[in-house]
């Protein structure tokens, strides 16, 4: 595994870590050296001394034919940890190529197979060893095997379900198209894709082996005498335990060192495996930026926007949010400022990662606890949301405000029926009495062209566009003056897209309720809205009246944008207008402008002021220091 | 050059209320070095017909015939006979890749499925195809978490083309991209299309962008194939009812503003109840 994070590998991070690296290194030492320095010790016997109790020269007491029994515990480790690791190396492999190759078999095969783990599960693990012990014969090798085997169902099972997960993916997919062969599809990409939970388990599963392995032996079914391990000496030492307790609890204490020290392993492993899993999905990043970036100036607004604006259903100044990271602070929405008039649909479009969609759910009250979020104003329906206590804040948005997600299969509670979550909202917030609320719950439904029968369906009964107007209905139940739709069409075929648009068109009409519609989708927006914010790198780099999308737009990003998109009628032999480059890294920004790196019309400027989102004229804004010219045509209308 | 031919193409899943039938007896002829797009909504069965013409879904029906052979079968023999002729590219760019294998273990793995390679003409491929595709050779030593969605495609079209397959599937492969990594996608694949003189299955539902990189294009609905014309004339003269909703559903940047309704009101559209995907008849 070449991963590149050697350096936060190598060394053992807390101080658990550095627990577990201790006892495993003692334990390591113990069985190389035991045998060694304390074997001969371990074997002498002493006519003398049998049966002795603690002394100076026997710390922990003799045997019967007087053997110091510190030495033999000392020694013992070798055979006891032997014996637990192979058994559970042994039970692991064979557990994971039978769970794992259920991933690259055929489906009959792999029913079979599923089948015989199942099975396999049915039989009580312990009970398994026992009988294999017993059958097999007393002795080391018996218990071993016998053990191997008892574990080989719970690897398999693990196995079989990891390799689940693989095997839908389009890689293994892209890989038997290859025509790559069975074993090699298990070696290259099934094994390594499910190694690390699989070696976890199995470091906590060696800590369970050698307790089983010290009861096989205290049972007299493992380790023979003369050969002996920490079961058989804990054995030895139980027919005197009431008289002297130390020799019988010796072994004992070092058979739960040694679990604990596999546990602890295991917890550590899964501690930085989780943390690796975390770490930032996008390419390697610049050194991070010892302090945080200083706050970006307040974007210039036109006189009047600081005040309140009376008819403004929603009105935010220079938003911003700063999510924590394991990596850093990344600032992903940097002063974002938007406001909507009653009726209006206001469309906001960007890329991935521009921020538009944390703007939303900021508007919302929704972002996560650990999201930071700063602004100077935030007013809905006249009222300021900054001055409100946690309590009024959530009160005032659930009741001044809906929105409706990308995917309605999850935002739809899949045990309820669609009447209970269409009239929770205004029972808790209104008040409303049941009949009230089944009432308004049939109004909203026909509202959004549903019949009122499927107040008693549960979502998984309905198609995407159906749940997708539920969502809208009972967000019209609360009658808000803001609709918040993320990417709510997204999720859905063309046909149905262009219905559910059509739909908020008509609800914006009949209710007056604004609108701001977040969408990637250029087109739509245009065709759908009054106005569109451009978002890019968390700022808003241009807003415009929508028709002028099309043709007019002023800022190279926005236009960029605009030219990539192919519509019906493009020239087939001509490419597609591209931009160079990628998004800015959210965890090292640069100076300037954010787009200055990809923009054909950069100048030197660029790099070293943030521009302001400025008036070209009324209703068209843009933060560019150089924008483009405006075809002549396009001021008209 | 190949031409690749779907006679009567049929497959079926075992749902959970019985038998699915995802395609209905598909015929589509992809003569050689054309691109033919398949456009059609979710659970049209378009995703199922790309799998089972690469063999990894069975066929309950029909043929696949490929320069008038008939391939397909089940065995790993079959399979490495296909593989080395047709390729596919997935729609997911986060499952494409194997998360543990670099760039040029990937590439390395598909250029030697067929052909053994020794180690200096091994790098000299992986540097030549990732030039085809326009990535930076730096990246040949990244993992896929350490890509772009956009390279990450790329890098799923090059080890597609490392075999130097006579046709290619491509399923989907913009859909999880933004719009202007789509747009160099998009125009990576047909600049490819045209230079290796490959023949193509574009899958897609996004209309605009199936139409960009096709010579005919194929509407699929409900598991059947509603309508199949040059693309020029589809987009001029559709004859399909569904081909029409589908027209006319595309939002297009050049609309009449809001307020008015955008287009012409839909007749077609009410009669297209939701799709219940298990209930095809």
């Amino acid at each position: 595994m070449s991963v590149p994070t050697r350096s936060r590998r190598s060394l053992p991070s807390s101080p658990l870590a550095w627990v577990a690296a201790t006892m495993l290194a003692s334990l390591v030492l113990l069985a190389l050296a035991g045998p060694l320095v304390w074997g001969a010790a371990a074997d002498r016997p002493d006519p003398s001394a049998v049966l002795q109790g603690p002394s100076a020269a026997h710390p922990f007491g003799t045997d019967n034919l007087g053997r110091d029994l510190l030495a033999r515990v000392l020694t013992a480790a070798r055979p006891s940890l032997l014996l637990a690791l192979s058994a559970t190396l042994l039970g692991a492999a064979g557990g994971v190529v039978l769970g794992a190759s259920t991933a690259v078999v055929g489906p009959r095969t792999r029913r079979w197979l599923a089948t015989l783990i199942n099975l396999l599960l049915a039989f009580p693990a312990l009970l398994v060893a026992l009988f294999l012990a017993v059958v097999l014969g007393a002795g080391a090798g018996g218990a071993l095997f016998a053990l191997a085997v008892a574990s080989v169902p719970g690897f398999a099972r693990l196995a079989q379900t990891l390799a689940a997960g693989v095997s839908g993916t389009d890689y293994l997919a892209a890989a038997r198209v290859l025509g790559l062969r069975r074993h090699r599809l298990l070696r290259r990409h099934v094994l390594p894709n499910i190694a690390e939970p699989l070696l976890l388990s199995t470091t906590m599963a060696a800590g369970t082996a050698l307790v089983a392995l010290a009861g096989l032996s205290f049972l007299g079914l493992g380790v023979q005498p003369p050969a002996y391990d920490w079961g058989q000496l804990l054995n030895q030492g139980l027919d005197r335990v009431y008289a002297q307790p130390l020799p019988a609890l010796a072994p004992g204490l070092a058979i739960l060192y040694a679990a604990l020290t596999f546990q602890l392993l295991g917890e550590v492993l899964a501690g930085s495996a989780a943390r690796r899993a975390h770490a930032p999905q996008s390419p390697p990043t610049a050194p991070l930026p010892a302090t945080l970036p200083a706050p970006l100036p307040v974007p210039d607004g036109p006189a009047g926007d600081d005040h309140v604006l009376q008819d403004h259903v929603l009105q935010v100044e220079d938003l911003t949010i700063e999510l924590p990271t394991p990596a850093g602070v990344i600032r992903p929405v940097r002063g974002v400022s938007l406001s909507l008039r009653a009726g209006e649909i206001v469309g906001l479009v960007g890329e991935s990662g521009s921020g538009k969609s944390l703007t939303a759910l900021a508007l919302a009250g929704l972002l996560p606890e650990h999201a930071r979020v700063g602004r100077r104003t935030h007013r809905l329906l006249g009222a300021d949301l900054t001055a409100m206590t946690r309590k009024e804040r959530h009160h005032h948005l659930a009741t001044g405000l809906a929105v409706i997600f990308q995917n309605p299969a999850s935002a739809l509670n899949p045990s309820l029926r669609i009447a209970t979550q269409l009239t929770e909202a205004i029972r808790t917030h209104r008040g409303a009495s049941r009949t009230e609320a089944a009432a308004q719950a049939e109004a909203a439904l026909r509202r959004v062209a549903l019949p009122p029968s499927l107040l008693r369906s549960r979502p998984h009964q309905l198609s995407g566009g159906q749940r997708q107007r539920v969502m809208i209905a009972s967000g019209l139940m609360v009658r808000p003056a803001l609709i918040i739709a993320d990417e709510p069409t997204t999720a859905l075929d063309v046909t149905v897209q262009r219905q559910i648009t059509e739909l908020l068109s008509d609800v914006r009409r009949d209710t007056s309720a604004a609108v701001l519609f977040i969408s990637h989708d250029v087109a739509l927006v245009a065709g759908l809205c009054e106005r569109v914010l451009v978002m890019y790198a968390g700022t808003v780099v241009e807003s415009l009246p929508a028709d002028r999308l099309a043709t007019a737009t002023r800022h190279p990003y926005t236009r960029a944008l605009v030219e990539s998109v192919p519509d019906l009628t493009a020239d087939r032999d001509r490419p597609l207008r591209t931009v160079e480059g990628g998004p800015p890294d959210p965890l090292a920004p640069a100076a300037g402008c954010p787009f200055q790196p990809r923009c054909p019309h950069r100048r030197h400027r660029c790099a070293e002021d943030v521009p302001a989102l400025t008036d070209l004229d009324p209703g068209h804004r843009v933060a560019c220091w150089y924008p483009l010219p405006a075809p002549a045509k396009a001021t008209a209308s | 050059m190949t031409a690749l031919t779907l006679c009567q193409v049929t497959v079926r899943y075992d749902g959970p209320h019985g038998p699915v039938t995802a395609v209905d007896g598909v015929s589509l002829d992809i003569p050689a070095g054309t691109t033919v797009g398949l456009v059609g909504e979710s659970g049209s069965g378009k995703s199922s017909l790309a799998r089972a013409v690469v063999g990894l879904t069975p066929l309950s029906g029909g043929r696949i015939i490929l320069d008038g052979r008939e391939v397909g079968g089940r065995t790993v023999r079959a399979r490495r006979h296909l593989g080395r002729r047709v390729q596919v590219v997935f729609q997911d760019p986060d499952t494409a890749l194997d998360p543990r294998m670099t760039v040029r273990q990937t590439l390395e793995e598909a250029a030697t499925a067929f052909r053994r390679l020794d180690r200096r003409a091994r790098s000299e491929r992986v540097a030549g195809l990732l030039d085809l595709v326009g990535l930076d050779p730096r990246l040949a030593d990244r993992l896929p978490r350490q890509l772009s969605g956009g390279q990450r495609q790329r890098v799923a079209i090059t080890r597609a083309l490392a075999v130097e397959p006579d046709v290619l599937i491509a399923d989907e492969i913009t859909s999880a991209l933004d719009v202007s990594v789509q747009a160099s996608v998009l125009n990576t694949i047909r600049r490819l299309q045209r230079q290796l003189g490959l023949s193509m299955l574009f899958i897609g539902h996004n209309l605009p962008a199936v139409c960009y990189v096709s010579d005919v294009v194929a509407v699929m609905h409900r598991g059947r194939i509603v309508e199949t014309a040059p693309t020029t004339a589809l987009l001029r003269d559709p004859q399909h009812p569904y081909t029409r909703a589908l027209l006319t559903s595309v939002p297009i940047l050049n609309a009449p503003p809001p307020g008015e309704p955008a287009a012409p009101a839909l007749p077609a559209l009410p009669a297209l109840p939701a799709l219940p995907d298990e209930k095809l008849s």
